[in-house]
């Protein structure tokens, strides 16, 4: 009962946020200075006259006021239509559909990647902490959160591809080859370097984070009470630390949703891969006003759901929260 | 059984204010330290909080924090305890029941700490899981509590449990770091009856404690601390009457101040006397 | 005893860093035009000991690129970072005026943390029109929700504590608890706070000028410097891609252990 009351709530407030990202990036749009219909006419801009400027402008409802375009296109949204894409030539969703499905490869074998080694690697750094390894590990993971995504997705492109030529330098596929002739190991061949690129910057996070849990449960009474019980570090990093350090990291992982999505957008343009963040920079430099409020409004989804389980982890795993009791 | 001789300890910290804000100094928390417990018998350890108490516990059983300076020798059972032969004999033969609930894992069910305690000791498993249900029934904790998580314990339910842990090691010498702190009485008496008990089995145990009315009961002997110094080491029969088999004007005064004893403070200061009241 | 102090290590790469920020700054007089002046006998030059990081396509030292940006980066971290706490403590005081101010504040926040940050920063920069003052206001807009959170939560408290309390009841004014009581709890939390954004807020102001959403292509930002780069990565000029990205990984490091030196020493 009380779970079920809790997702209610959590699920409205959802739809709330969600309404107010609708609400705020809209009103950001409407607040640029790019002039919609010059957005629309692109290049052709020069050989438009008034009249049919005009024509267009009452076409797509340029001409109303903001919060009457914007319930026209709450409307739409609401009944499935997030508009028309002029730099892709689809409607959003679509364009959103297929470039998130090459995207998901890259984001959640990243993140995967990136939370499995970045646990592990901060439950071994915290539970030796003062050892060689444990600063190697800390210097790797401190180094790396201060990287420029974009530069580290550089370096690799440099490395991998341009000297040693082991890796394609772009694109997900062959230039020249349909995409659906395209096999699954040229498809991970190209895949590569980026997931790794990107999880070597999701890994720096949840290493500090969980090496930091670590390091206050080997200073915390429960450790020096196993102490005193004859346990060795590697005892009390296996059965006190793993409970205590796993939570926050899972919880960790599932909020830091966004910026894994961030980090994508930066490390799609440096490998020019053909996903969801290419789509978002080539939206927003050509003025694709539908795709870019459609895609603000998913990634919001995408990341807010992530947020929503982290918040509720806690509540439905840690058993100091669970009802009940002596 | 254990002998301390001349043991000094100093911890490092800041001084607050503006000279020399960033010197490092020392302070000294047990000074020339020499103390013997003997087999079989409750060794109280009473003192204010800040006379060392605690760091005396550390000390034994080699948990004090790293940047501590200790000089001075420990002797278990004749031979020296240094910091190895510790390490060794941390939850085999040295036993520490610590002072704040915290100890236990808020993530682990009871009987499964107990379980890893006995473990620890040495013991294969399979046997572990069975001695520690056998040693959670024997300080009457059922089933439920066996099975509960430390937050859903009342504070005596937790203390025993601690106890438990201590007494599945089967060590031969037990710490108890103010085992009676935040009790209502008929829980403390649950608590110290069992330090009692464990005492009788033939094992030492030292009981640490600010309040010398609670120590009296079940010690066989009583050390007065002060400032890091040892004041007095008396049979608790001494603690009688108007006190005169006490040599000390500090345990004198400590026991004429008691409640039971008429709050006498002529010879004793305001700030010492809310020591044992406390 | 020849232990590490903790104290002594803050104050010396508080030192350190202070010696850096004024080599930064004087660095921009220094400089010159030098960052702009372009060589056509020596275009695309590998380092060497006249060009000691090499030059770009149009014969322009890449030192003095590398260094005009980090100083840029610096000076653009800096103001987003200021701004950023000051929103965050306004947001934070207005929080804790009423219910349903604080419902709005924190649903403000939950808005922004809901879309990943550097959508966020390309929406609004996109809103202005982008330039520096542009990324300016979306690092500092996008930036505060986490500080404000914990401001928010360290009000709420200092408002139950019992000397507050007292202090109000006593019939003191409001503007004397903020002053009084409640400001001086909140100011190493916002220098603490503003200290942690500054590494992200040089970050994404990079990461936002690469994308082509931020300072404008004839500044030598770091984000324009390693966006040109990008042309020319095939053709082996790999110094164009390795230098500014390094000294911008060296600058926020740097700040990074200084502001967790002094969080460990205060």
């Amino acid at each position: 009962m009380r779970l079920i009351a809790l997702t209610i709530k959590r699920l409205a407030r959802l739809a709330l946020v969600l309404l107010c990202v609708a609400l705020v990036s809209y009103g950001l749009m409407m607040a640029s200075p790019v002039d919609p219909v010059d957005a629309y006419l692109g290049p052709q801009m020069a050989q438009v006259s008034p009249e049919q400027r005009a024509l267009i402008a009452q076409r797509w409802g340029f001409d109303q006021s903001p919060a009457v375009q914007f319930g026209h296109w709450l409307r739409q949204l609401i009944s499935g239509d997030l508009g028309w894409s002029h730099v892709y030539n689809q409607p959003v969703s679509e364009v959103i559909g297929q470039r998130f499905q090459r995207s998901i490869a890259l984001l959640g074998s990243a993140w995967l990647l990136s939370a499995l080694l970045g646990f592990s690697l901060g439950v071994v750094a915290g539970a030796k902490e003062g050892s060689k390894l444990d600063s190697i590990i800390s210097t790797y993971a401190l180094i790396t959160a201060s990287t420029p995504a974009f530069w580290l997705a550089i370096l690799a492109v440099l490395l991998f591809s341009v000297t040693l030529g082991w890796t394609p330098t772009c694109c997900a596929g062959p230039a020249g080859v349909l995409n659906q002739d395209v096999t699954l190991v040229t498809r991970l061949h190209h895949l590569l370097l980026p997931i790794v690129t990107l999880a070597l910057l999701g890994i720096a996070n949840i290493t500090l984070h969980t090496r930091a849990r670590m390091l206050e449960l080997m200073r915390s009474e429960v450790a020096t009470h196993a102490f005193a019980q004859g346990a060795s570090r590697i005892d009390v990093a296996w059965r006190h630390g793993l409970r205590h350090a796993s939570l926050p990291a899972v919880t960790l992982a599932f909020a830091s949703l966004g910026e894994l999505f961030g980090g994508s957008i930066l490390i799609e343009q440096v490998f020019t891969y053909p996903g969801l963040g290419q789509a978002t920079v080539a939206a927003g430099l050509r003025s694709d006003v539908p795709l870019l409020l459609g895609i603000a409004l998913f990634t919001a989804l995408f990341v807010s759901i992530g947020n929503m389980i982290a918040d509720s982890l806690y509540a439905v795993i840690d058993p100091r929260i669970q009802p009940g009791g002596l | 059984m254990l002998t301390i001789d001349r043991l000094t300890l100093q911890l490092p910290y800041y001084a607050d204010g503006y000279t020399a804000w960033w010197k490092r100094r020392w302070a000294t928390c047990l000074d020339a330290f020499s103390l013997t417990f003997s087999p079989g018998e409750v060794h109280a350890v009473v003192g204010a909080s800040g006379a060392g108490k605690s760091l005396l516990a550390y000390a034994i059983m080699g948990l004090l924090p790293t940047p501590a300076r200790l000089n001075g020798q420990l002797y278990y059972q004749g031979k020296p305890l240094d910091a190895s032969r510790q390490r060794r004999l941390r939850g085999r033969e040295l036993a520490l029941i610590p002072q704040s609930l915290s100890a236990l894992d808020p993530l682990v069910r009871t009987q499964r700490q107990v379980a890893w305690a006995a473990q620890r000791a040495g013991q294969p498993s399979a046997h572990a899981w069975h001695a520690s249900q056998q040693a959670l029934t024997h300080y009457q904790l059922d089933a439920r509590a066996q099975q509960a998580y430390a937050h859903e314990l009342s504070g005596g339910m937790a203390r025993r449990v601690l106890t438990a842990m201590a007494h599945v090691s089967q060590a031969r010498l037990v710490i108890a770091d103010e085992p009676s702190v935040g009790l209502d009485p008929h829980q403390r008496q649950r608590v110290l009856g069992a330090l009692r008990e464990l005492a009788d089995q033939g094992k030492t145990v030292i009981l640490i404690t600010h309040d010398l009315r609670h120590a009296l009961p079940i010690a066989d002997h009583v050390t007065i601390m002060r400032g890091g110094k040892l004041i007095e080491t008396a049979p608790s029969s001494a603690f009688q009457g108007s006190g005169a088999a006490l040599t000390s004007a500090y345990s004198q005064a400590l026991w004429l101040a008691l409640p039971d004893n008429a709050f006498a403070t002529t010879t004793i200061s305001r700030r010492e006397q809310e020591t044992n009241v406390a | 005893m020849s232990q590490p102090q903790p104290r002594l290590r803050a104050a010396f790469s508080l030192g350190v860093a202070t010696l850096l920020v004024v080599g930064l700054a004087a660095s921009q007089w220094l400089l010159g035009d030098s960052p702009q002046q372009m060589q056509f006998d020596a275009r695309l030059a590998p380092p060497s000991v006249e060009h000691w990081l090499g030059t770009d396509a149009l014969g322009r030292e890449l030192w003095a690129r590398t260094l005009a940006g980090l100083a840029l980066s610096f000076w653009v971290g800096c103001l987003a970072a200021l701004l950023s706490t000051l929103i965050a403590l306004s947001l934070a005081a207005l929080a804790t005026l009423s219910a349903r101010l604080d419902a709005l504040v924190s649903l403000l926040i939950d808005t922004l943390l809901s879309v990943p940050h550097l959508i966020l920063l390309m929406l609004i920069a996109f809103a202005l029109g982008g330039g520096t003052q542009a990324v300016i206001i979306a690092v500092a807009v996008t930036h505060w929700p986490s500080l404000a959170r914990v401001l928010r939560a360290e009000l709420w408290q200092l408002r139950q504590a019992p000397y507050v309390r007292i202090s109000r009841a006593l019939g003191k004014s409001r503007w004397f608890v903020l002053h009084g009581h409640l400001l001086p709890h909140l100011l190493p939390h916002c220098l603490v706070g503003a200290l942690l954004l500054f590494p992200h807020a040089i970050l994404h102001e990079a990461a936002l000028t690469f994308l082509g959403f931020g300072l404008s292509p004839s500044q030598p930002a770091i984000g324009v410097l390693l966006a040109d780069a990008m042309r020319y990565l095939s053709g082996g000029y790999w110094w164009l891609g390795v230098f500014p990205g390094l000294g911008l990984l060296l600058m926020v490091l740097g700040f990074e252990r200084l502001s967790s030196q002094l969080r460990r020493a205060l």
